[in-house]
């Protein structure tokens, strides 16, 4: 295996964003014991986990390409895929659950046309179910984009979605 | 930093906040950020000036009041008035005829005599909601850090150790392990290197206790760290967090590099020989983290896998060094502890369990917030005074404490006295410090899916029988719950739970049957109600 690229040389595709990437890498002294951290950094600068990505980071942390691999998919926090351009991200935590957002989940799901965990066909909205995002007094929580919705209905958050759904596709640059 | 010059900053912050003739303290901690807290501030912030008020009235921004449920909260400071659910129109009225004209508006107040406030005691909380959790020298003007220059100048590690041992604090993660033992175990472990980690991997669902803790006294939770440090010989500290509250990482960075700066944290602290960092660690979304040889992995980047215990963490932890691993709120009280003394701490709550739990109090209850009681509380005064019961028209039916590793409590037991052994007697645990309270409209066999398939997508994968135990008690759940099961495969399914809790390798497996076995105890008639009555061979008459 040929050594890291270095954080002094560009990477090869010329994107400047894996600068950003080498250093967080750097500030932890490339020790594999920090390839969370550099996961954590990697998904906020490029939205997601590619593969070719996650061989760049096995590389510079000289780490099997199977454990980066392997903790990527351990934990729910990494996406393997591409978000959509929204996300509607359901709380499910018990507080939640209690006060109806199965019902929600169910009419989300249903106008959006694809269950929770996935993202519609055209990349207009990803419906993401989170644990508990601690906001249990304003039960049941949805987070809309980065938009904190309390005390949420049905009603409400099928209308949100629809009008996503219904959202002319932007020019992407 | 030496203890004059934190007396002498303390002073000058009470001072300045003592100039002021008036402050408006708006709570942004997540649950009122999410109704519009931030408008609420920025309102204040444009009338101050816009009214040219600046050395009159100050505008501060803290952590959690405890009222979630009624959120934007703003308190009115020095009388105390306390508002709920202000909206900018209301922003707006207490500005002009509180804040300016000095007469409370009476519309938006809150009872300052309703018992969700008279009945509570806060320990951990007592900054919480009444400092600005992102200025070190509000915390210092609040007492903080004041704990840990004592611990250094005044007491040996051993006396630290035994002053926690005194009070008789235990474990606020769930399990209750008596703390100062814990402490002792990490001094006496041989290790060139030692650890103190914090747990704040709050997975439960509906908990959000440490958040909250964090979100508005950080520094607390910092300083209770460094004393263990410095009791436990450690040098370098690690605060797990879920990277589902950026806010409480924030605030907790933030934290960290005043501390630094103040000397408070770093090399030399008070011009002591303590030297003491810490450092944090973002989780990605795992609970069976919370677990603690999981989230020992996790720091050092690995998948968050159990192993088996012993060794302990207090002798092989992280990189097989001693490490002493406690929770969020655990650390919390050991400022106040070691300020106050052992005696005032033992003084409240039970003998057996002694001092304040926080709890998450949510689900069907007109009062959602965060309190903090004595131990050893009846449950019917946190549900029924402190939560204001149940909204109109329902009854309550049951309260589920300690998450998808606990039970629920049913209305007979509500005269149980809320510590660690007594909830432990009818199947339920403290756990971190959820309750969400269910009414009559709520399923009980549900509730007993809706933890298990939350196991079965959170168990790890290492030991079979968490990790086919629990997707096969599910399955059976949905056949009851669907009305295709039998009565034989109700008693496989007791038989199942059995099994799963005496197999499991980990805490999440062996405590994952938990919520069906406590609602098959005391709502056994909703499963049963649910079956297929077994065929009963009747012959054709001739």
């Amino acid at each position: 295996m040929t050594p890291p690229p270095a954080s002094k040389t560009d990477h090869p595709s010329g994107d400047n964003r894996f600068k950003l990437l080498d250093r967080t890498i750097a500030r932890f002294q490339s020790r594999g014991d920090a390839l969370i951290e550099v996961l954590h950094s990697a998904q906020s600068i490029f939205g997601y986990l590619e593969n070719d990505l996650m061989v760049y980071i096995a590389r510079a942390l000289r780490l099997p390409l199977s454990r980066v691999y392997g903790v990527a998919t351990f934990y729910h926090f990494f996406n393997l895929k591409p978000k959509g351009r929204h996300a509607f991200v359901l709380c499910m935590g018990t507080a939640c659950y209690v006060k109806g957002a199965e019902a929600i989940q169910n009419a989300v799901a249903k106008r959006c046309g694809v269950s929770f965990g996935e993202t519609t066909a055209d990349g207009a909205v990803s419906l993401v179910s989170a644990r508990c995002i601690g906001s249990c007094g304003l039960a049941p929580v949805a987070v809309l984009d980065d938009d904190v919705a309390g005390k949420l209905s049905v009603d409400g958050a099928v209308e949100r979605v629809g009008q996503w759904i219904a959202e002319p596709e932007q020019v992407s640059s | 930093m030496t203890i004059e010059e934190l007396e002498e900053r303390a002073a000058s912050e009470q001072q300045r906040q003592a100039e002021f003739k008036k402050r408006v303290l708006t709570c942004t901690a997540a649950g009122c950020v999410s109704c519009g807290a931030g408008k609420v501030v920025g309102h204040f912030r444009a009338q101050v000036k816009e009214r040219n008020l600046a050395k009159e009235v100050e505008v501060v921004e803290t952590g959690c009041m405890g009222l979630c449920g009624s959120g934007p909260l703003v308190r009115v400071a020095p009388d105390e008035t306390m508002y709920k659910n202000v909206d900018l129109e209301a922003a707006h009225q207490i500005f002009d005829e509180h804040v300016v004209g000095g007469k409370p508006v009476a519309a938006y107040a809150v009872d300052p005599k309703m018992p969700f406030f008279t009945r509570q005691v806060k320990v951990v909380l007592e900054n919480c909601g009444r400092i600005d959790a992102e200025k070190i020298e509000a915390s210092m003007a609040a007492g903080g850090y004041e704990a840990l220059a004592r611990a250094l100048t005044e007491m040996k590690p051993e006396e630290v150790i035994e002053e926690v041992r005194k009070a008789g604090l235990r474990g606020r993660g769930g399990a209750g392990y008596p703390t100062g033992l814990k402490w002792s175990i990490v001094r006496k472990a041989q290790g060139d290197q030692k650890y103190v980690v914090c747990n704040a991997d709050e997975g439960d669902p509906g908990a959000f206790m440490d958040r909250s803790v964090l979100e508005g006294d950080p520094h607390r939770v910092l300083e209770g760290m460094a004393i263990a440090g410095y009791a436990t010989g450690a040098s370098q500290g690690y605060i797990y967090i879920r990277a589902e509250y950026p806010l409480a990482i924030e605030r907790l960075k933030t934290a960290i590099k005043q501390a630094e700066r103040a000397g408070l944290l770093g090399n030399r602290i008070m011009d002591s020989a303590l030297s003491f960092r810490i450092d944090l660690r973002i989780g990605a979304g795992a609970f069976v983290c919370g677990e603690e040889t999981a989230l020992m992995r996790s720091i050092q980047g690995r998948r968050g896998r159990p192993r088996p215990r012993p060794p302990y963490p207090s002798e092989k932890g992280l990189w097989g060094m001693p490490t002493l691993i406690n929770n969020v709120e655990t650390y919390a009280n050991i400022a106040p502890i070691i300020r106050n003394g052992s005696a005032w701490f033992a003084a409240m709550g039970t003998p057996k369990s002694p001092g304040t739990k926080v709890f998450a109090l949510a689900g069907k209850i007109c009062n959602t917030g965060l309190i903090e009681v004595p131990m050893g509380v009846p449950l019917r005064e946190i549900i029924e005074e402190i939560g204001g019961g149940t909204p109109e028209g329902t009854t309550f039916k049951a309260a589920q404490t300690g998450g998808p590793s606990g039970g629920c409590i049913p209305a007979e037991h509500l005269d149980l006295p809320v510590d660690y052994e007594s909830l432990q007697l009818v199947g339920s645990i403290m756990g971190s410090g959820g309750m969400i309270v269910m009414d009559s409209t709520s399923n009980m066999v549900d509730v007993a899916k809706f933890f298990m398939d939350f196991s079965v997508d959170e168990s790890c994968g290492k030991c079979v029988p968490c990790r086919s135990g629990t997707k096969q008690i599910a399955l059976l759940l949905e056949k009851i719950r669907s009305g295709q099961a039998t009565p034989d495969d109700l008693a496989l399914l007791e038989e199942l739970c059995v099994m799963v809790k005496e197999t499991s390798l980990c805490g999440l497996g062996q405590s994952a049957p938990n919520p069906v076995l406590s609602t098959l105890r005391f709502f056994r008639k909703e499963y049963v109600d649910l079956l297929i009555p077994k065929l009963v061979y009747e012959p054709h008459e001739a």
